[in-house]
């Protein structure tokens, strides 16, 4: 049937499906197929991009991918320099977003970025039914039923990689009239107008810097001040768009505010936003424009009836560290949903799942996870010998794009088994290692401390008791040194 | 589906934002996250570097000292700032009883919240004075 339609995947009972044709589901995908596990991908879109198809809204990523950089394009070291491609294990599925790019910026173009996920798909061969939407999902003693529009896939695991996609708004009264983000106009249609945007997040700045040449006023306003990316250690508003920030500091006519939004009223022509703030006091601003750049959250369609619990407002699931609904078994995520599986959260720093960076290498653990648990695929490992363990966790972490990408959050694993001896077991989510029991081992991964040093740190487990081993950094950030080997040797000392 | 509201009417709630006012509360509310941990969860984590300052919103914690329950804390308690205000890992894992509720500040911004909202630092001190005193109380 597939064949005579031209589109794979007809509806029907399958091992696992994949809903979602953006990165995070293209990149589970791929890994799934390099492992041999069968299983359909469907998606209501009509091609491969996810929200690459539409935005950023004003064309440009804010990650960079650098054309030039020490590593060779197309190596794993490679990877920490361009944060948009999806990882791959052949040079042709990898760095694809370099391709694409015209020279004006490392920051990709919207169209640039989707043209790279559409080659990576076309080069890998994934299969996506497209066109397929799936709208209900029931909960029954074989597992899933998904009711699609093209009719019903049963399974016992689902993945779903559908995107922090849903335009989403805080529950104040009137804000049910204020154009989302996502229907901001074309800038020049600000010409001259007083626009209040409400939020201080990477779309708040990001309107305000597309606004910046057009607006007559911005308000920036929301409860909480703004997290700036070099001032927090990497989280928050990157620094593309701090030129609103500037201005400003420096009171230019844009105008960063902490309030809280009280209501929004229309007055005539006009928007009246109330507001209270410890700093502001009750203040009504009339402005010509208003935009909510309030976030997005998760298209979960009914699996909250199903039983699956969410947090932040209903915006994300809640998650085990392997990215498995905490409530219901056999429902994983991939993707920027699995920002909701929070790490160590040391000093406060989350992960990087919620860009593809960071859920790029998130899709590959778990892709190995699923196999090695439900389809008896051996998870992928490689000896070691006694003396190149300390020498290899130091190049991994001088140099493993997923330890960098997911600082604090991903780790390399090598256990020490008699059996077995020193074995490469591959990367893990931190919790998932400190917290389990299992036999001696090490998980290295790249960390930042308050002062905004990175630097190696070493969770040993020996015994079942796990402790943390922070190793100094370096002002290059090369820990292939002999200090740092001697600093390792010593911790790893009775375990070699 | 549980909104930001109903998060501000639990912190207003409990004995350490009761001074607060509303806007105050809407400021500080939005200066922590929401997190959730599953039964069996650990938050804390003894003799790692780190930590942040948690309040229970609904669940039950163990406070446990090389495996040994030494405490259980629930909604209202707060844990974590022992750490974070002498800048040292913690001495106990403390372990999610139950599906655990919490909101959380990052270790590097409790000072400055603190200093922000002098009555929330005064009512953090009254209830390390309380338990201060029965930790005597126990060991007399």
């Amino acid at each position: 049937m597939a064949e005579l339609t031209g589109r794979p995947f007809p509806p029907g009972r399958y091992p696992l499906v994949v809903v979602g044709s953006g990165p995070g589901g293209l990149q589970v995908s791929y890994w799934l197929r390099r492992l041999g596990v069968e299983h359909a991908v469907l998606s209501s879109d009509p091609e491969p991009g996810g929200m690459f198809l539409q935005y950023p809204l004003f064309q440009r990523l804010n990650t960079w991918s650098k054309p030039y950089a020490t590593p060779e394009r197309g190596t794993r070291s490679y990877d920490w320099y361009d944060w948009n491609s999806l990882v791959g294990d052949e040079p042709a599925h990898c760095s694809l977003v370099l391709e694409f790019m015209d020279g004006t910026s490392y920051f990709p173009a919207r169209r640039e970025m989707a043209a790279a996920l559409g080659a990576f798909a076309k080069r890998a061969g994934i299969s996506v039914r497209y066109g397929c939407r799936w709208e209900a999902t029931l909960r029954e003693s074989e597992g899933f039923v998904l009711v699609t529009n093209d009719g019903e896939y049963t399974s016992p695991l689902v993945i779903f990689a559908v995107g922090m996609a849903q335009p989403w708004k805080p529950d104040i009264p009137g804000m049910e009239l204020v154009p989302h983000y996502v229907a901001t106009q074309p800038a020049r249609a600000y010409a001259g107008k007083r626009v209040f945007v409400i939020g201080k997040r990477n779309s708040g700045f990001e309107v305000a810097d597309a606004l910046l040449p057009w607006a007559r006023q911005i308000v920036l306003g929301s409860p909480r001040p703004p997290v700036i990316s070099v001032l927090s250690g990497g989280a928050g508003v990157r620094a593309k768009y701090l030129v609103p920030y500037e201005d400003h500091i420096i009171g230019g006519g844009v105008f960063i505010l902490d309030v809280t939004i009280e209501r929004i009223e229309r007055a005539g022509e006009n928007w009246r936003v109330v507001t209270s703030g410890q700093k502001t006091g009750p203040r009504t601003f009339t402005v010509d424009e208003v935009i909510a750049a309030t976030g997005f959250g998760t298209p979960l369609r009914d699996l909250p009836s199903i039983g699956v619990t969410t947090f932040s407002q209903g915006r994300l699931p809640r998650q085990t560290p392997l990215w498995e609904s905490a409530t219901v078994p056999g429902i994983y995520f991939a993707g920027a949903i699995t920002q909701g599986a929070i790490g160590l959260r040391k000093f406060g720093h989350p992960g990087n799942s919620a860009a593809v960076a960071g859920f790029r290498h998130n899709g590959r653990v778990l892709a190995e996870h699923l196999a090695h648990t439900y389809f008896n695929v051996a998870h992928p490992h490689r000896a070691l010998r006694a003396d190149e363990v300390v020498p290899y966790l130091l190049a991994e972490a001088t140099r493993g794009s997923e330890l960098w990408n997911q600082q604090g959050y991903l780790a390399r694993l090598v256990t020490f088994d008699a059996e077995r001896g020193c074995v490469d077991d591959g990367i893990i989510p931190l919790p998932a290692f400190v917290d389990a029991p299992g036999p001696d081992a090490v998980a290295i991964a790249v960390e930042t401390d308050p002062n905004g040093d990175h630097h190696p740190t070493a969770y040993i487990r020996r015994e079942g008791r796990v402790s943390e081993h922070a190793i100094p950094t370096d002002p290059l950030l090369n820990f292939e040194t002999d200090r740092h080997e001697k600093e390792l040797s010593e911790v790893l000392k009775g375990l070699l | 589906m549980p909104q930001r509201g109903d998060i501000i009417d639990t912190m207003a709630s409990l004995a350490l934002f009761a001074d607060l006012s509303r806007p105050q509360l809407e400021a500080a509310a939005h200066t922590f996250e929401e997190e959730w941990f599953n039964q069996g969860q650990r938050i804390l984590r003894q003799g790692f570097s780190g930590s942040n300052f948690y309040v229970i919103l609904q669940g039950e914690v163990a406070v446990q000292i090389n495996g040994e329950t030494r405490a259980t804390l629930g909604r209202g308690d707060f844990f974590g700032e022992v750490s974070v205000l002498l800048g040292q890992p913690p001495t106990a894992d403390v372990v999610a009883l139950r599906d655990l509720q919490c909101i959380a500040l990052a270790g590097p911004d409790v000072e400055s919240f603190l200093v922000a909202y002098p009555r929330v630092m005064f009512r953090m001190l009254q209830a390390q004075a309380r338990r201060l005193q029965s930790a005597n109380l126990w060991r007399s």
